[in-house]
């Protein structure tokens, strides 16, 4: 049985102490944010050049007081802060002039609002100051979204990987995988940290329907009320499933399937290595895993529709849902070699060889090319395509977070490729770790990139809400994994696959560190 | 690690083989003649294909205007049996590539014919992209070569080049992956050929192969490098055959997930077509004991996994499409309006075919059988076939100007390319069964002591499978003389 050291506790309970103090004093710095504030940020914008971040400086040099304005939401037009902004006026000029059919009138969203820029100039005087207002307002909600925004990253993140490790595990089972069934063990631990991230998302998602912060656009007061200055037609549209109650019911609806199945195999798996029934358990946990797998299939989709897509009410893709998918399963697969090594190093499990690690590896490196394939094929796809109201989504992040976008291409396909493509390198332990610190970096940019641009815009930064957030989580994972490795027998004894996973090994690997007499 | 394999692991060649017998029951259909059958299936075949080649004749020389196509719906049946059949080949590498680096040892049985199957299958889909298209003479001008047209260029942004180069390199790709497997087995036809001609003719093919320690080396890490590459070319390729439709602005066709989705679509229908094929296979020459239940039943559970997948774009699709609030949504291949409009019953087809029926192969009993799984392989066949045509012809007949809505039906042209097209198909498959080692005779010997039947009753009664080993020296015992590369 592995003993979880006592460094190893202190350093993980410390890692939550820290992310939890850093945590709530950005939540505290948040709430404290004022209207003032976000007249400073505005005038910051602008006198450091706002039209450089927004690739429109041309247009600003026309502009003097108010006609600046104008052209300022033109120049925001073209990014999703912007979008919402434009969109917002847009559909009071529906509203108070009954004009246009406002239903389904996406594709126009770009002409009415370079027309209502043209409105804009001729009625100024009556616009500008609800105009500015309400932009002051809009990046006043920005900023009170960081700290929120900060932990829902890390806290997706997490419950993410944990979820993908449970799903690579009940993969692990249906296919009848040999030589992972010494690493199981391991898999299950990790997902131990299902349930208090679940726990977790729960409350964040109920503060959100609670309007604790401005999360989910939708979300906000009078948005689907026709009579209110906030009405948004779009959202209105599909409220039949952008309401609160709906949202609430799904996300608890997942977040239970996903925690029965995590309570159920794992209870059963440690009956298996004294069951001796015949295989009896172990065909009933095979069962429980396809039924798992199933609807896993089709909640994850679904979870990131709701979790993530929703954060951008206007904008769709059909590939979303996969997409996301892909980012989580490198990542687990990558947290699952980490912890490999590591208790390999230990020697808490005493099966593992290099050839464990090899295949491992490998599957980092697979699964970083497909989430290179999915990103670019969502990316060129709606790149090609141009359509104005997909389009506004990579604008956004194309502008206004230039830097971690391609960064992370680099992060999670050329460095990966470049890295483990060789098979000496893949059953290198310490070139897997840092090939794994790139990749998880890497997919933790990526989450970011799908969160931020959406909460909060232009006013993101990687400081003490963020890296508070990601301590809390690590320390969290690194706890509950180890925490539940050290209940369980290391080998789940009862598998009738153990025998071909410890003596496994894959070809072409020179195995180190270890006798050879039993290959 | 042969001796290790767990106990509850199915057996996958039956009977008391020895690698003799492997050789002997694959080389008899190369061997002996042809039966009766074989002839009549063969000259139907034929007849389909020249049919359907003086149906090509027919359309180039008079003009495309002899298909249904009309100035709104310029593509139907071309395109979609074009994206059918490089569907149907997709299986050929899946099984040959990504189960070869999933090392399932099931697919040695099946790969070689599941590769044939794509080549014959690529062949067919090649034609489409030529025969459609209004000077098929002019074909060339795809290729950017220089010229006296101050080196005129083509396009690189369209999908419909891009095509050019995905289905050129799969092929070829294909065609390497597929030969390089069939020189140990072509050898093996060499060496036990009585006539000088087919001798002869064994000896070309087989490219000198001896079998030497150092050649087999070379040749398991070519294999892997091959199926390497491979994996990502077959995404890549049917991701491209999906960006003909998702780089455009059609509703229902301008859809991110096509390329994924098209993917799982081909390896579902793929599957389906390789079991139609092995399900006769299988029986007319005599290679039940390696074509066996257990290997449907793999396949089987292939087909109801990609199955899903394509369900859940299906699902998708049609959440999404409603998701997007845009009207134009809603006459996209999966909406409400196709589900009610004039192709109502494609689109029931559709759903029917692809995702009802396959849905009984979560019974075991069924996708045990041969004859169900038979029967839902050609359902399969018919609802993929389906699906690239509510994608294809649905889309184009409602499209944004309800000026420009039309309806599409097809000529006896249009059908008669697509049965000369099965016809061609069959022909090169049932020449290739009588010429061809259709099982991996290679391969199948290196799983038969630690997968056949006879050697897994021996080890669970705890018989020894070979004489005790004196050791003198360790690495004689603990060398890489397991001839089992693939775990």
């Amino acid at each position: 049985m592995y003993q979880f050291s006592g460094k190893l506790k202190t350093f993980s309970l410390a890692l939550i102490i820290i992310g939890l103090i850093g945590t709530v004093f950005s939540f505290y710095n948040g709430s404290q944010k004022t209207i003032e504030d976000a007249k400073q940020v505005i005038a910051a914008s602008h006198s450091s050049g706002h039209g450089e971040s927004h690739g429109a400086a041309a247009v600003h040099a026309e502009g003097d007081g108010e006609g600046e304005h104008a052209s300022e939401i033109e120049a925001h037009a073209a990014d999703e802060h912007g979008d919402s902004h434009s969109e917002e006026n847009g559909t009071k000029s529906y509203s108070s002039k009954e004009e246009h059919n406002v239903a389904g009138s996406h594709e126009a969203v770009e002409g009415h609002t370079e027309k209502h820029t043209n409105e804009n100039q001729s009625v100024e005087e009556e616009h500008s100051v609800s105009d500015v207002q309400e932009h002051e307002e809009h990046v006043l909600h920005q900023l009170q979204n960081r700290p929120w925004s900060a932990f829902y990253v890390a806290l997706f993140f997490s419950l993410g990987i944990t979820l993908l490790v449970l799903a690579f595990y009940a993969i692990q089972r249906v296919a009848q995988v040999g030589w992972s069934v010494v690493i199981l063990r391991v898999m299950e631990a990790i997902s131990a940290n299902l349930l208090p991230t679940s726990i977790l998302m729960i409350l964040l998602l109920a503060a959100s329907v609670m309007h604790m912060n401005h999360l989910f656009p939708w979300m906000a007061d009078g948005t689907v009320d026709p009579a209110s200055e906030n009405y948004d037609a779009i959202v209105d549209g599909k409220s039949w499933w952008m309401n609160s109650t709906g949202f609430m019911v799904r996300s608890i609806l997942y977040l239970v399937a996903w925690n029965v199945y995590r309570f159920f195999i794992r209870k059963s798996s440690i009956k298996e290595d004294t069951a001796n029934d015949g295989n009896k358990t172990y065909k009933k946990n095979f069962n429980a895993s396809v039924i798992f797998l199933f609807i896993f299939m089709i909640t994850e989709s679904m979870m990131s529709w709701d979790w993530i897509m929703g954060l951008d009410p206007h904008w769709f893709s059909t590939l979303f849902g996969w997409y996301v998918l892909s980012t989580l399963l490198v990542s687990a697969l990558t947290v699952i070699a980490f912890f490999t090594i590591y208790l390999r190093e230990q020697g808490a499990i005493p099966g593992i060889n290099d050839s464990h690690i090899h295949d491992l590896a490998k599957f980092m490196f697979g699964f970083s090319v497909f989430w290179t394939y999915l990103w670019f094929s969502q990316f060129m796809l709606i790149w090609y395509a141009d359509i104005p109201e997909e389009t506004t989504y990579f604008v956004m992040r194309f502008t206004e977070y230039k830097l971690p976008f391609l960064g992370m291409v680099v992060m999670n396909f050329v460095f990966p490729i470049l890295l483990l493509l060789n098979s000496d390198f893949k059953s290198k332990p310490w070139f897997v770790v840092i090939g794994g610190v790139v990749i998880l970096a890497g997919h933790y940019i990526d989450v970011f990139i799908m969160i931020m641009p959406s909460t909060v815009g232009a006013q993101w930064f990687f400081g003490i809400p963020e890296l508070s957030a990601l301590c809390f989580f690590i320390g969290l994972l690194i706890y509950t994994t180890l925490n539940a490795f050290s209940k369980a027998n290391a080998i789940p004894k009862g598998n009738p696959f153990l025998k071909e996973s410890e003596h496994f090994h894959y070809y072409n690997i020179e195995h180190t560190g270890e006798g050879s007499a039993d290959h | 690690m042969s001796h290790y394999e767990a106990s509850i692991r199915e057996p996958l060649v039956l009977g008391d083989k020895s690698y003799h017998d492997i050789t002997e029951d694959i080389a008899k259909p190369i061997e002996g003649a042809a039966n009766k059958n074989w002839y009549i299936a063969f000259y139907i075949s034929l007849a389909a294909m020249l049919w359907g080649f003086g149906c090509i004749f027919y359309t180039v020389g008079t003009g495309i205007g002899v298909w249904g196509l009309n100035k709104n719906i310029g593509w139907a049946w071309d395109i979609t049996n074009f994206v059918w059949w490089v569907g149907i080949g997709h299986a050929g590498t899946l099984i040959s590539a990504v189960l070869l680096l999933f090392r399932q040892k099931w697919r040695m049985a099946i790969n070689r014919s599941a590769e044939a199957m794509t080549i014959f299958a690529v062949f067919q889909a090649g034609l489409f992209p030529i025969i459609h298209m209004g000077r098929p003479w002019n074909a060339y001008w795809v290729l950017p070569l220089p010229n006296q047209f101050g080196s005129l260029w083509v396009n690189f942004n369209s999908p419909l080049l891009w095509d050019v180069f995905a289905i050129s390199t799969y092929l070829s790709v294909s065609l390497v992956f597929w030969w390089t497997g069939l020189l140990p087995d072509f050898a093996m036809i060499r060496d036990r050929a009585v006539k000088p001609f087919q001798k002869k003719i064994y000896a070309l093919l087989s490219f000198g192969w001896s079998g030497r320690a150092k050649d087999w080396q070379r040749f398991e890490e070519v294999s892997l490098v091959l199926a390497g590459l491979a994996t990502p070319l077959v995404l890549s390729v049917h991701t491209i055959v999906s960006m003909d439709f998702a780089t455009s602005i059609n509703p229902g066709w301008h859809s991110t997930i096509f390329p994924p989705y098209f993917v799982a679509g081909a390896i579902f229908s793929g599957f389906a077509m390789v079991q139609t094929l092995l399900g006769i296979m299988r029986k007319v020459t005599n290679l039940e004991d390696y074509i066996t239940r257990m290997h449907v039943e793999y396949m089987n559970m292939v087909i109801i996994l990609t199955g899903g997948i394509v369900a859940v774009a299906y699902g998708t699709e049609f959440f999404i499409a409603w998701y997007t609030g845009s009207p134009y949504e809603n006459y996209t291949y999966l909406s409400v309006g196709a589900a009610t409009g004039p192709y109502a019953w494609a689109f029931w087809s559709l759903i029917t075919f692809n995702i009802l029926i396959p849905q009984l192969l979560w019974i075991k009993k069924f996708r045990r059988s041969f004859i169900i799984t038979f029967i839902i392989s050609i359902a399969i066949n018919i609802g993929m076939w389906f699906e690239r045509f509510d994608i294809i012809a649905i889309v184009l007949s409602k499209g944004h100007l309800p000026s420009t809505w039309w309806r599409f039906e097809p000529t006896f042209v249009d059908v008669g390319i697509f049965i000369g097209t099965i016809g061609f198909f069959f022909v090169l498959f049932l020449l290739y069964a009588r010429t061809f080692p259709v099982i991996a005779q290679a391969e199948v010997k290196t799983i038969l002591k630690s997968s056949g039947e006879f050697y897994k009753k021996r080890r669970a009664q705890g018989i020894p499978t070979k004489p005790a080993i004196i050791a003198t020296d360790s690495s004689a015992i603990n060398g890489r003389s397991d001839n089992n590369l693939n775990g």
